[in-house]
C-alpha cells in the first residue's frame, strides 16, 4: 500500500498510518457483502410491498456513501474530538428522540421515525453510538476524579434515555444500550457486588417487559414453546439454512425472501444461508467475530481510560447487534428485529453503523500517549 | 514525555489510581471479549447445524394440496376397502385457433417433433381449416405441454381437463367399465352410475374385493390358456348380503386406453351373455323336487334307460343303469334321474320355480351390460325335461350364482349388488325354498366335492360344495359336441355358507393331463379349488378341522338301493 507516503503528514497521511487497517477492512468486506444482499434480498420484498424492483437497493447504494462519509469523517477524529462529536450528536438526536412524540411517523406501532420530505430517519440509532462514546467518558471522568458524581450522572443520563426509548416504544434499542452501558460500567469498575445487582435489575427488567409488554411477551413465548403460537418467519429462516446446504443455491435462486416480510433486514442472513451456503455465513461470522475481537485486542492495550471504555462499548454495540440478529435467525433467542451491521437495509441503521464503525477506527489509531481526553 | 510525566511527583498518584483502573479495566475486557468469543462460536456451530444436519430431524415444510388443486370433475371409485379402482388427474389439453396461425406446414411439423405419434398431415389441414378453436392432442402429460410450450407456436394453447385413470389396469375391467375422451361413461359401473360420479364429490364404493378379484382372474386366466378357452367367466357373490365380491370376464381389456379395446374384448360374459348352464342347473331341480315334496333324500328314480322323446334321447353321461337314489342322481350327475325329478313336479311348478329364481328376466345389477335370458315362448313338457338338466334356457352366469346364493343360504333370493353394502345384516328377500331343503341341498353339493364329479374343487378346511356342468354350445340348429360351456358353482363354507363362486370357460379343450376331457369337473372345479384356497383366508374365514363334528353335519346317507328293491332283498 503505496496511497500514501511514510513521510506523509497531512491529515489523511497520518490517518493511514495510524488507522487499523485490518479492521478497516474487514468492515470494508461486510459492506462489500451488504450490497450483494441489498441486490439479493431487497428485490423480491420491494416487489412485495408494489415498489419497483429495485427501490430498497437503490435507497441503499444512496445511503452507503453517506454511512462511509460518516465513517471517514468520525475517523480523522482525535479521542478529544470523538468525544465532542458524540456529546453533539447525543444532543442532537436526544432532541430528535423527543421529537418524534411530536411529529413523528407511526410504522408498525411505534413511533420511531421522524419524516422531512423524502427522507425519514430513526434518530434513536444515533443515539447509540453517541451515548456508548458519553457514558464512557463519565465512568472515565469519574474514576479518575476529575468529574464527581460521574457515575450518578451516567445513570442519570442512561435512564433518561431508556425511559425515552420505552415511551417509543422500542424495547430492543432500550436493551442494547443497557447491554452497552452495563458492560461499560462493568469495565469501569464496577464492585462485584454492584455488578451481579445490575445483573440481577437487568433480568427483572426484562421480566417486567415480558409481564406488561404483550408482544414481547409472545415472542418470547414463541421461542420457549414453538408450537404455541405462529412461528413461520423463523421456520421458514431455518428451511432457508437447509435449502443453502454447503454452497447455497447461487445468488437469485432463493425462496424465502419470497415470503419472509423483513428478508432484507432482520433476515438477511437467512437470505445469505441459502443463496450463498454454509461456508459464506461462516465467512461473515468470522469478519464480525475479528472486528469485535480484535477490538477488544486493541482495547487491551489502550493505556487511557476512555478510550478502552469508549472503544469496548462501540465494540459491545456493534457485536452485541450482530449476535442478537444471527441468533433470532437461527432460533437462538426470541426474535427481536434488530439489523446485522452494513448487512441489513436500512439508512438510518447503515449511516449509524458507519458512524460506530468511525468512532472505533478514532479510538483504535496508533497514539503517542500524550493524546489523551484528560 | 511518559518520562517527563513519571518526574512529576503530583501525577505519580493519579498515575498509579489511574494504572489499577485500567488494569481492572484489562482484566475485565477480558471477560467481556471471552463471552462474545463463545457467542460467535455458538452462532458459527449453529449454522453448521441448521445448514447441514437438520434434514432428518425436523420436517420440512410442505404445501398441502389445497381442495382447489384436487378440483377435478368425476368421483372416485374404490373397492369395498377403500383401494383407488379409478380416479381422475388433472392435464393439460392442447388447442389452437386456426386462424390465428401463421404458418400451418411449420407448426405441424414443429408438433410432429415434440408429439411424435400425430398426424402431420391431419394438424396441417387442422391448421389450415376456417374455425376458431380445433383439438389438437388431448391429455398431454406435463412434460409434453412443457415441450409444446418451448415450441413457442403463436395461437397454440393449452385447456386443463381431467383425464379418468385407473391405476389397477385391466383389474375388474369390465365391472368398472371406460368413459369417453370427454369422460362421459360408456360401460360397466362408470355408465351406470354416470350422473352420480358426475355430481356428487363422495366416492363411490364398490362391492368389489380387489384382492379377490385379482384372485379369481388369475385363476381363471391361468386356466383359460391352460386348456386353451376362448373366454372365461368367474363370479364370486356373498350369499348374505347379495354383494358381489368379485366379477371376472375374460378375456378383459385396459380401461385407461379405452380407443384400444376391440369389440369382442367389451363383451361380459359374466353378466351379458347368456349360456344354457348345463348340468348345474340340476341343482334348482333336486331343490325343487325336494322342496315340492315330490321325492326325498332316501328316495330315487330308475335310470336304466335313456328317455327317448320326440326326434331327442336322454342318456346319463356317467351312465349307471340302474335305480339311482337322490343323492346318487346329484353326484353322478343323472340326466334321467333329474328330468324323471322334474316332471314329478309338473310344468307350472318348474317354470314358476325358475321365475321365481330370476331366471326369466334379466338381473338386477348395477350394470347396463345384461342380457335377457332366453326361455322358451311355449313351455311343454320337452322344455321342463331339458331345462331339468340345464338345456333348453339360456342364462347369464350372474343368473346362475344368484339363484344358487339363494339355495345355500337358507332359501332366501336376494338381488346380487355391486355397491358396497353398509350393514352386515341381510337385506329383505324372497324365500324360495324351506331352510330344511337348503340345508339337504348343502349335504348334496358337498357330498359332489367329497366323492363326486367336483373333487378337483376341494380345498382343505374350507369344506368347498358344488357342482359341474358341461353343456354343448348350440350351433346353427343343433348343438356342437367340441364346443363346450365348462363349469363349476360351488359354495363353501358347506356348514354354513358365505360365498357362491363359479368358474366358467368358454370352449375349453382337454389335454393330456384331462385324459382329453374338458368337463366341467376336469377344467372348471380346480379354479374353484384354487381360489377359495387362496381367497377363504384374505376374506377372514377360518379353516375347519375335519374331525367328526364337522362331518357329522354335512353327512349324508346313499342309498344304493330302493326300498322296494331291499324288502325283495330281505325276503
Amino acid at each position: 500500500m503505496t496511497i500514501f507516503a511514510r513521510s506523509d503528514t497531512s491529515i489523511l497521511g497520518r490517518w493511514w498510518w495510524t488507522v487499523d487497517r485490518w479492521t478497516l477492512t474487514a468492515v470494508c468486506a461486510l459492506i462489500a457483502f451488504g450490497i450483494i444482499m441489498a441486490l439479493a434480498a431487497s428485490p423480491s420484498v420491494a416487489e412485495r410491498v408494489g415498489f419497483d424492483y429495485f427501490y430498497f437497493a437503490r435507497r441503499q447504494l444512496i445511503y452507503l456513501p453517506i454511512a462511509l462519509a460518516f465513517m471517514l469523517g468520525a475517523s480523522l477524529l482525535s479521542p478529544a474530538g470523538v468525544l465532542r462529536a458524540a456529546t453533539l450528536f447525543l444532543a442532537i438526536f436526544t432532541l430528535l428522540v423527543i421529537a418524534t412524540f411530536l411529529f413523528g411517523t407511526e410504522i408498525k406501532g411505534a413511533r420511531r421515525w421522524i419524516t422531512l420530505g423524502p427522507l425519514s430517519a430513526q434518530p434513536s440509532e444515533f443515539l447509540k453510538p453517541a451515548f456508548a462514546v458519553f457514558a464512557a467518558w463519565l465512568f472515565a471522568a469519574a474514576r479518575n476524579g476529575s468529574l464527581t458524581h460521574g457515575n450518578l450522572i451516567s445513570m442519570a443520563a442512561y435512564g433518561f434515555l431508556v425511559a425515552l426509548l420505552l415511551m417509543q416504544p422500542d424495547v430492543g434499542m432500550a436493551v442494547l444500550i443497557s447491554a452497552v452501558w452495563a458492560c461499560q460500567f462493568f469495565l469501569a469498575g464496577l464492585p462485584l457486588y454492584w455488578a451481579a445487582l445490575l445483573g440481577v435489575l437487568g433480568i427483572g427488567g426484562l421480566i417486567v417487559a415480558y409481564l406488561i409488554l404483550p408482544h414481547v411477551a409472545s415472542r418470547i413465548d414463541r421461542f420457549l414453546d414453538p408450537s404455541s403460537g405462529d412461528s413461520y418467519q423463523v421456520d421458514r429462516s431455518l428451511e432457508a439454512f437447509l435449502n443453502g446446504g454447503w454452497f447455497g443455491r447461487g445468488p437469485g435462486e432463493g425462496t424465502v425472501k419470497e415470503v419472509l416480510p423483513d428478508a432484507h433486514s432482520d433476515f438477511v442472513f437467512a437470505v445469505a444461508g441459502e443463496e450463498f451456503g454454509l461456508f459464506v455465513c461462516l465467512v461473515i461470522v468470522c469478519l464480525f467475530a475479528f472486528v469485535v475481537l480484535r477490538g477488544f485486542a486493541k482495547a487491551l492495550q489502550e493505556t487511557d481510560l476512555f478510550v478502552l471504555l469508549a472503544t469496548s462499548g462501540l465494540i459491545v454495540q456493534f457485536g452485541l447487534q450482530a449476535l442478537i440478529n444471527m441468533g433470532s435467525t437461527l432460533r437462538l433467542m426470541p426474535t427481536k428485529g434488530m439489523t446485522l451491521p452494513f448487512v441489513s437495509y436500512g439508512g438510518s441503521s447503515l449511516i449509524a453503523m458507519g458512524l460506530c464503525i468511525g468512532f472505533l477506527l478514532a479510538l483504535t489509531r496508533r497514539r503517542i500517549g500524550a493524546e489523551t481526553v484528560q | 514525555m511518559i518520562v517527563g510525566r513519571r518526574n512529576n511527583p503530583e501525577s505519580i498518584r493519579i498515575e498509579g489510581d489511574h494504572k489499577t483502573a485500567i488494569e481492572t479495566g484489562r482484566n475485565r475486557l477480558m471477560v467481556a471479549g471471552a463471552l462474545f468469543s463463545a457467542a460467535f462460536l455458538l452462532i458459527g456451530v449453529r449454522v453448521i447445524d441448521v445448514s447441514i444436519f437438520r434434514s432428518d430431524s425436523e420436517p420440512r415444510y410442505t404445501r398441502g394440496v389445497t381442495k382447489h388443486e384436487k378440483n377435478v370433475g368425476r368421483a372416485d371409485i374404490t373397492d369395498r376397502n377403500g383401494v383407488l379402482l379409478a380416479t381422475s388427474l388433472n392435464t393439460a389439453s392442447l388447442y389452437a385457433n386456426p386462424r390465428l396461425v401463421l404458418d400451418p406446414e411449420q407448426a405441424a411439423m414443429k408438433l410432429s417433433i415434440v408429439l411424435p405419434d400425430i398426424d402431420v398431415k391431419a394438424i396441417e389441414k387442422k391448421l389450415r381449416s376456417d374455425r376458431g378453436f380445433v383439438w389438437l392432442r388431448r391429455h398431454l402429460t406435463p412434460r409434453q405441454q412443457y415441450a409444446v410450450n418451448r415450441l413457442g407456436i403463436p395461437a397454440l394453447n393449452f385447456q386443463r381437463e381431467a383425464r379418468r385413470m385407473y391405476p389397477l389396469g385391466p383389474l375388474a375391467s369390465h365391472v368398472l367399465g371406460y368413459t369417453d375422451i370427454d369422460n362421459r361413461g360408456l360401460s360397466g359401473v362408470e355408465r351406470y352410475f354416470d350422473k352420480e360420479l358426475r355430481t356428487r364429490q363422495r366416492n363411490l364404493s364398490l362391492a368389489i374385493d380387489i384382492r379377490a378379484q385379482h384372485v379369481l382372474e388369475q385363476e381363471l386366466g391361468a386356466a383359460m390358456k391352460k386348456f386353451f378357452a376362448i373366454g372365461a367367466a368367474g363370479l364370486i357373490m356373498d350369499v348374505n348380503t347379495g354383494e358381489i365380491v368379485a366379477m371376472s370376464s375374460l378375456p378383459g381389456f385396459d380401461p385407461n386406453h379405452p380407443g384400444a379395446i376391440a369389440e369382442e374384448l367389451r363383451f361380459n360374459r359374466t353378466t351379458l351373455g347368456v349360456y344354457e348352464m348345463g348340468s348345474t342347473f340340476k341343482i334348482f331341480t333336486t331343490a325343487m323336487a325336494l322342496d315340492a315334496g315330490t321325492v326325498t333324500l332316501g328316495g330315487g328314480y330308475d335310470a336304466t334307460n335313456p328317455i327317448r322323446i320326440a326326434r331327442f334321447v336322454i342318456r346319463d353321461y356317467h351312465a349307471k343303469k340302474r335305480w339311482l337314489s337322490v343323492p346318487e342322481i346329484f353326484m353322478y350327475s343323472s340326466n334321467i334321474g333329474t328330468v324323471k325329478m322334474a316332471l314329478d313336479v309338473g310344468i307350472a311348478g318348474h317354470r314358476k320355480f325358475l321365475s321365481d329364481l330370476g331366471m326369466m328376466k334379466p338381473v338386477l345389477i348395477e350394470l347396463s351390460e345384461t342380457g335377457a335370458p332366453l326361455s322358451p315362448n311355449r313351455w311343454r313338457e320337452i322344455n321342463t325335461m331339458t331345462i331339468s338338466f340345464g338345456h333348453g334356457l339360456a342364462v347369464s352366469p350372474l343368473h346362475l350364482v344368484a339363484g344358487v346364493s339363494a339355495i345355500v343360504n337358507g332359501g332366501i333370493y336376494r338381488s346380487p349388488t355391486l355397491i358396497k353394502r353398509d350393514t352386515n345384516t341381510p337385506g329383505p328377500g324372497k324365500r324360495i325354498i324351506s331352510l330344511e331343503t337348503s340345508l339337504k341341498m348343502r349335504r348334496l353339493m358337498r357330498l359332489v366335492v367329497d366323492k363326486g364329479t367336483g373333487q378337483k374343487a376341494a380345498a382343505p378346511g374350507f369344506l368347498v360344495g358344488g357342482k359341474t356342468g358341461t353343456a354343448e354350445k348350440v350351433s346353427g340348429r343343433g348343438y356342437h359336441r367340441k364346443a363346450l360351456i365348462s363349469s363349476f358353482v360351488a359354495a363353501f363354507p358347506m356348514n354354513k355358507p358365505r360365498y357362491v363362486v363359479l368358474a366358467m370357460l368358454d370352449e375349453a379343450k382337454g389335454t393330456e393331463e384331462t385324459f382329453g376331457y374338458a368337463t366341467g369337473g376336469w377344467v372348471a372345479a380346480p379354479v374353484v379349488g384354487a381360489v377359495v384356497r387362496r381367497i377363504a383366508p384374505v376374506l377372514g374365514l377360518r379353516p375347519v378341522k375335519a374331525d367328526e363334528a364337522s362331518r357329522e353335519i354335512l353327512a349324508i346317507e346313499v342309498p344304493k338301493k330302493s326300498d322296494r328293491e331291499r324288502r325283495v332283498a330281505a325276503h
